[in-house]
């Protein structure tokens, strides 16, 4: 199946979860990913359970943060 | 290695930090990569600082999402981030190395620390940080 990822298709196989998603994609900080799937934001305690569908929309992106 | 702007991209960056004063400010940088490495920004986008701190930065997701959103149908890439430094020198502090996770982008400091503010740009990795050149064009 395929999905859009960070706006370009991909093929990922069979049906993954976030989680897996983002192994195969070599992510590494996962804390740190904040990941929307069809527009919405996914809570990253979901990342094990939700499960990424032929033709989603996925977008992954670091978080941006820090301080002094 | 270095970063291109213009100046009214500048003048931007340097409005919303001081807008948002006493807290810390901080944006995208949509652009080009050139070949010989040069980020050349063709689009800022100011975003909300969620902490709402003058010590502390989290850019808002979605407008992280809206911002690269734009970025990708322009056919740019993310090349960077900004950030404000109300009180403190335009470096990077231990939390803002720590927390950079792409060694691909420019991660530009702002300092308002001084009458006329001070911007330098670095890039990143595995928490060490280096200086590289900004120029900004006419
Ligand atoms: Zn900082």
């Amino acid at each position: 199946m395929s999905v859009a990822l960070n706006g370009e298709k991909k093929d990922v196989g069979a049906e993954i979860t976030i989680r897996n998603l983002l192994f195969k994609e070599k992510i590494k900080v996962h804390d740190y990913v904040t990941v929307q799937v069809n527009g919405e934001i996914i809570s990253s305690k979901d990342y094990d359970s939700f499960v990424i569908k032929d033709g989603d929309e996925v977008e992954f992106l670091y978080f941006m943060g820090g301080g002094r | 290695m270095k970063i291109t702007f213009k100046k009214s991209d500048y003048d931007l960056i340097v409005q919303h930090s001081r807008e948002a004063l006493p807290n810390e400010a901080c944006g995208l940088l949509g652009g080009v990569l050139e070949q010989d490495g040069t980020h050349a920004v063709r689009r800022v986008y100011t975003l909300t600082n969620t902490d709402a701190s003058p010590y502390h930065f989290s850019m808002s997701p979605s407008e992280q999402f809206a911002a690269v959103k734009n970025i990708r149908e322009n056919g740019w890439k993310l090349i960077g981030n900004f950030h404000s430094h109300p009180e403190t020198p335009a470096r990077p502090s231990d939390e803002d190395k720590r927390l950079a996770f792409d060694a691909s982008l420019s991660y530009l400091i702002l300092s308002l620390s001084t009458e006329n503010p001070v911007l330098k740009a670095f890039r990143i990795e595995n928490g060490n940080a280096s200086e590289t050149e900004i120029l900004i064009l006419n």
